[in-house]
C-alpha cells in the first residue's frame, strides 16, 4: 500500500536552498521538507570559502561591481536582470544570516570578515576586492547548520531519509511527489499545491569530482522524464584545485589568502594567462590554464597535476612582488598561524588524505568536476519555465544548484553558489506559499505511484549479469575524457555513442539486494540511471554549441561566438532523443565584450 | 597491499536474524579510505552491504562507525592508519537497522532538546550585522565545528548505560550557543542541562574527545557547561 500525505508546500532537498525555502514557505503555508539525507548531511556543508556580498566592511565595494563581475564571470551568458537582483539581495541576506546566528569570522571592529575570491574585483582599479563573507573555511557548514537550527526553532516538518523519485503533474500543474521511505522501502505519495525542487547538482557524472555521493542530479532527471526541459546543461564547472585523484575541494580562499599555483619549473604560470588578477582569475580560466600547462609537459614530474603553494614564505614573496597591501596601507604579510586560523579544514584535509602539511609543503592539485551552471529553468521567483517563451508551470519551483535562473551563465564565480541558494531559496519559498494560498489541490491521478514502482521493479526483477557499477564507471570515465575541461566534436560524439551503449546495457542491469529495508543497492541503481540521462543531455547540448564560452571550451572552436551562440540551450528528452531549442539571454546594462583577467 | 576487511552484518529480512561478520580480502592502496574499501565490497562482492555515506571527506557526518574498536568516519581513516586487518562495526548504543546503519532518531532528538538555535530577535536599527569581537567569536569557535555524526555520543559509557542522557553532541551544541555573546537563552538551555539526564551524567571518560573527527575538545566543552551550571557565570 502507498501511504498518502497532504501538504500545501512540499520541498525536495534540505540543503541551503531547501532549508531557506522551508523557513519562508512555512511562515505562510503548511510545509514539509523531504530529503534523502539528514539535512545536515547536505552538500551545502562542504562549501568552504564564503558567500559573496559587497558589504564593503574592509574596503570600498559596490553592488554594481558585484553585478558586473558576475556578468563577466558568466561569459555574458548569465541573465543580467536576475544577476543584478541577486547582487542587490546579497547584502541584506548576509545580514539576515548573521541575525539568524551564523558565526561569521569577524574584522578587528567586529564586523563580518571578508576575503578575496576569484573574479571579484574593484571595477575601477581592476584589482581583487575583499567581498567573500566567511566563517573560517567552513562557511557552507555554518550556513547549513544555521538554517537547520532555525528550522528546528520554527518547527518545520521534515521527512528525513525519504528519497523523491517522481513528480506528479495533474492537468498541467504540479500536484505532488512520490518518495520512498528508505528505512521501510514503502512508497509515499505527497499531495501538494506547490512543489519546490532543491536537490542540488550532478557532479557524480564525472570521474574526478568534489561532489558528494548524493549529488546525482535527481531533480533534473525527474523533470526531464516528466517532459520538462533542462537549461544550459553543457556548462559544468571544473574547479581548479581538487586534491589530486580524490577530487576533494581545496577552496579558492587559499589563493584569496595569497596562495599561488606553480608548475614543474616552479613558475607562477597564471602570470601568463591572467596578468592582472593572476591566480584569482575566474575558475574556467584557471582550470583551462592548468590543462594547457599539463598538456605542454609542465605538470609536476610531467604528470597531470600542479602544485598549490600557501606556505607563508611563498605567500609573502609573491605579495611583495605584487605590491599587495592591507586595507590600512601596510604591506600584506602572513604567518603560519594566520594561514592555520583562516584555513583550518584545508590544512586538516591535506594532512589526512595526502600526508602533506600545507604550511611546510605544496599541495598537488588538478581540476575537479564541481558545479552545474545548468539545470531546471526558472525565473527570479523560482518558478519553473517550461519552454523557450518562458511559460511558467503552475505550482512548480526550483532553487539552488538544481535550478538555472540563470545567474551563473557559462561559468559561476566562487561565493556565488552560497549566495544563489539563500537568495533564490527564499524567493521560491515565498512564491510557493503565496501560490498555495490562492490555489486548490490539483486532483491526484489514481496511479500516481505506478511509474515509480515500474522503475524500481525493473531493477528488482532483472536477472542479467550486467552490473550497475560497471556502467557507472564507464560513464564517468568517458565523460571525464571527452566532455570535461576541453572538448572536441570527435570526442563528444564518441562520448554520445558510449552513453547510448551504456543506456542500452543499463536496461538489463541487475542488483543484489531485493529487500525493503534500506535498499541502498536499489536507490544507487536508480541514481545511476539519472546520471546517465544527465550525461546524455550534457553531451548532446555541448556537441552542438560550436563556440567556446565559460566552462564550455572547444579545441575546434576556440573563440566565443556571440553572433550565433549568445543564447540559452533548452533540452528535452523525447522518445529517447534529445531535442534542443534556444532562448535569448537577457542583457540590460552590459554589452558583451572580450573577457580579460 | 592485501587487506582483510571484516564487516558486521545484520539484515532483518533475509534470515540474518543473528548478527554475524563477513570477511573480504581486498587489494588496496595504503592511502585508500576505509570507505573506499566498503564501496569496493558493495560494487564487486555484495550489493546488499548497507551503510550511509555522502561527502566522503569528513564534513557531512554520514559514515561514523566503529573501525577497529574506535568511533571514526570511514572516509577519514586511511588503510595506512589502521593496518591490513580492519574490523568495521556499527555505532554502539543506537539500534542497528541493517548492517552499519543505526537508528539516528534518538540522537537527533537529544540534539533538538537543548534548543540548538540562536535566540535573539533584536537587530541593529540600521539592519546591518550585530557586532561581535574577534575574541567573543573565538570563545565558541571549537563547538561550531560539530557535524552531528554521533561519534562522540555513541562512544560515551554514560550514554551506553542510559540512552536518555542527552549525550556529548547535544551538550557541544548547547555550548555553541551558551558561549555566543549574541544569544539570550543561555538560562533556559542551562535549566535543561541541569536536569538528571543533562550535563552531570558526564563522567569525564574522555572517549568523546578521542572520537571526535573534527577534533573538538568535547570533554572540555562539557566541563565548561558544568562550570556555568555551578557558578552561574558565563566566561
Amino acid at each position: 500500500m502507498t501511504k498518502q500525505h497532504q501538504f500545501e508546500v512540499v520541498i525536495v532537498g534540505a540543503g541551503g536552498a531547501g532549508l531557506m525555502a522551508a523557513l519562508y514557505a512555512s511562515r505562510g503555508a503548511k510545509t514539509a521538507v523531504i530529503s534523502k539525507l539528514y539535512p545536515t548531511r547536505s552538500h551545502t556543508g562542504a562549501a568552504q570559502g564564503g558567500i559573496g556580498a559587497s558589504l564593503g566592511n574592509l574596503e570600498e565595494d559596490r553592488n554594481e561591481w558585484h553585478t558586473f563581475d558576475t556578468v563577466k564571470g558568466s561569459d555574458y551568458l548569465g541573465d543580467q536582470d536576475v544577476i543584478e537582483f541577486m547582487c542587490n539581495e546579497a547584502v541584506p541576506v548576509v545580514y539576515e544570516l548573521e541575525h539568524m546566528g551564523l558565526p561569521f569570522s569577524r574584522t578587528d571592529d567586529g564586523r563580518i570578515a571578508q576575503r578575496r575570491f576569484g573574479g571579484h574585483t574593484n571595477n575601477d582599479t581592476k584589482q581583487p576586492v575583499l567581498r567573500s563573507c566567511y566563517a573560517a573555511d567552513r562557511t557552507g557548514h555554518m550556513i547549513l547548520q544555521t538554517l537547520y537550527q532555525q528550522c528546528i526553532k520554527n518547527e518545520v516538518n521534515f521527512f528525513d531519509e525519504f528519497q523523491v523519485l517522481d513528480l506528479i503533474i495533474s492537468n498541467g500543474k504540479a500536484a505532488g511527489v512520490v518518495a520512498i521511505e528508505m528505512a521501510t522501502g514503502e512508497l509515499h505519495v505527497f499531495h501538494a499545491k506547490s512543489v519546490i525542487f532543491a536537490t542540488g547538482g550532478h557532479g557524480r557524472v564525472w570521474e574526478v569530482t568534489s561532489n558528494a555521493y548524493a549529488y546525482t542530479g535527481d531533480g533534473v532527471a525527474i523533470t526531464l522524464r516528466r517532459g520538462l526541459p533542462a537549461q544550459d546543461m553543457e556548462f559544468f564547472q571544473f574547479h581548479p584545485t581538487g586534491i589530486m585523484k580524490l577530487g576533494i575541494l581545496i577552496t579558492e580562499g587559499v589563493r584569496g589568502e595569497g596562495g599561488v599555483l606553480l608548475n614543474r619549473e616552479g613558475d607562477r604560470f597564471m602570470n601568463t594567462y591572467a596578468p592582472t588578477v593572476k591566480d584569482l582569475a575566474s575558475r574556467d580560466v584557471v582550470s583551462r590554464s592548468m590543462y594547457l600547462e599539463i598538456r605542454d609537459g609542465r605538470g609536476i614530474n610531467g604528470k597531470n597535476y600542479l602544485n598549490l603553494d600557501v606556505r607563508p614564505e611563498t605567500v609573502n614573496k609573491y605579495a611583495e612582488l605584487d605590491g599587495r597591501i592591507n586595507p590600512d596601507g601596510s604591506p600584506y604579510r602572513v604567518t603560519g598561524e594566520d594561514i592555520l586560523s583562516k584555513l583550518p579544514d584545508i590544512i586538516d584535509f591535506c594532512r589526512t588524505y595526502l600526508g602533506v602539511d600545507p604550511l611546510k609543503q605544496v599541495m598537488p592539485v588538478q581540476p575537479t568536476a564541481h558545479y552545474a551552471m545548468g539545470g531546471i529553468p526558472t525565473n527570479q521567483y523560482g518558478e519553473v519555465l517550461i519552454d523557450e517563451k518562458n511559460t511558467v508551470m503552475p505550482g512548480l519551483y526550483a532553487a539552488g544548484e538544481v535550478a538555472c535562473v540563470s545567474v551563473h551563465g557559462a561559468n559561476r564565480l566562487g561565493t556565488n553558489s552560497l549566495l544563489d541558494i539563500v537568495v533564490f531559496g527564499k524567493q521560491a519559498g515565498l512564491k510557493a506559499a503565496e501560490y498555495a494560498n490562492g490555489a486548490d489541490f490539483a486532483p491526484l491521478p489514481s496511479d500516481a505511484a505506478d511509474y515509480t514502482r515500474e522503475q524500481l521493479d525493473r531493477f528488482l526483477n532483472n536477472k542479467g549479469d550486467e552490473k550497475v557499477n560497471d556502467v557507472a564507471v564507464e560513464m564517468k570515465s568517458v565523460m571525464m575524457d571527452h566532455v570535461g575541461v576541453f572538448r572536441t566534436e570527435a570526442g563528444m560524439k564518441q562520448a554520445q555513442e558510449k552513453i547510448r551503449e551504456l543506456q542500452a546495457r543499463f536496461k538489463h542491469a541487475s542488483i543484489d539486494d531485493k529487500g525493503k529495508v534500506f535498499n541502498t543497492d536499489l536507490l544507487n541503481a536508480w541514481e545511476i540511471g539519472s546520471l546517465l540521462d544527465i550525461a546524455e543531455v550534457t553531451a548532446a547540448s555541448a556537441v552542438v554549441r560550436q563556440e567556446s564560452r565559460g566552462a564550455h571550451a572547444r579545441e575546434d572552436f576556440p573563440k566565443r561566438d556571440d553572433k550565433n551562440w549568445l543564447k540559452h540551450t533548452l533540452a528535452w528528452v523525447r522518445d529517447g532523443k534529445v531535442d534542443l531549442r534556444y532562448k535569448p539571454v537577457t542583457i540590460t546594462k552590459y554589452q558583451p565584450k572580450e573577457r580579460v583577467y | 597491499m592485501q587487506v582483510d576487511l571484516r564487516i558486521f552484518r545484520y539484515n532483518p529480512e533475509n534470515g540474518r536474524h543473528k548478527p554475524s561478520f563477513d570477511t573480504y580480502t581486498l587489494e588496496a592502496d595504503p592511502t585508500d579510505r576505509v570507505l573506499d574499501l566498503m564501496e569496493q565490497v558493495k560494487a564487486y562482492h555484495d550489493g546488499t552491504l548497507s551503510f550511509r555515506r555522502s561527502c566522503a571527506h569528513g564534513v557531512c557526518g554520514s559514515d561514523a562507525m566503529r573501525i577497529n574498536g574506535f568511533n571514526r568516519l570511514a572516509c577519514k581513516v586511511l588503510v595506512q592508519d589502521v593496518g591490513n586487518k580492519i574490523t568495521v562495526e556499527p555505532l554502539l548504543g543506537l539500534r542497528v537497522i541493517k548492517d552499519l546503519i543505526v537508528d539516528m532518531e534518538p540522537f537527533f532528538e537529544n540534539f533538538r532538546s537543548v534548543m540548538p538555535f540562536l535566540v535573539n530577535d533584536d537587530v541593529p536599527a540600521d539592519g546591518k550585522e550585530r557586532l561581535q569581537s574577534i575574541s567573543a567569536r573565538e570563545r565558541f569557535d571549537d563547538t561550531t565545528k560539530c557535524i552531528l555524526c554521533a561519534a562522540c555520543t555513541t562512544s560515551c559509557p554514560s550514554f551506553w548505560s542510559d540512552g536518555n542522557y542527552v549525550g556529548p553532541a547535544a551538550i557541544v551544541n548547547a555550548h555553541r550557543f551558551i558561549f555566543d555573546d549574541r544569544d539570550k537563552a543561555a538560562g533556559e538551555r542551562l535549566e535543561i542541562l541541569a536536569e538528571q539526564e543533562g550535563a552531570w551524567r558526564c563522567r569525564t571518560a574522555f572517549n568523546c574527545t578521542e572520537a571526535c573527527p573534527r577534533e573538538i575538545h568535547v570533554t572540555q566543552a562539557i566541563a565548561e557547561v558544568k562550570q556555568v551550571l555551578m557558578t552561574g557565570q558565563i566566561k
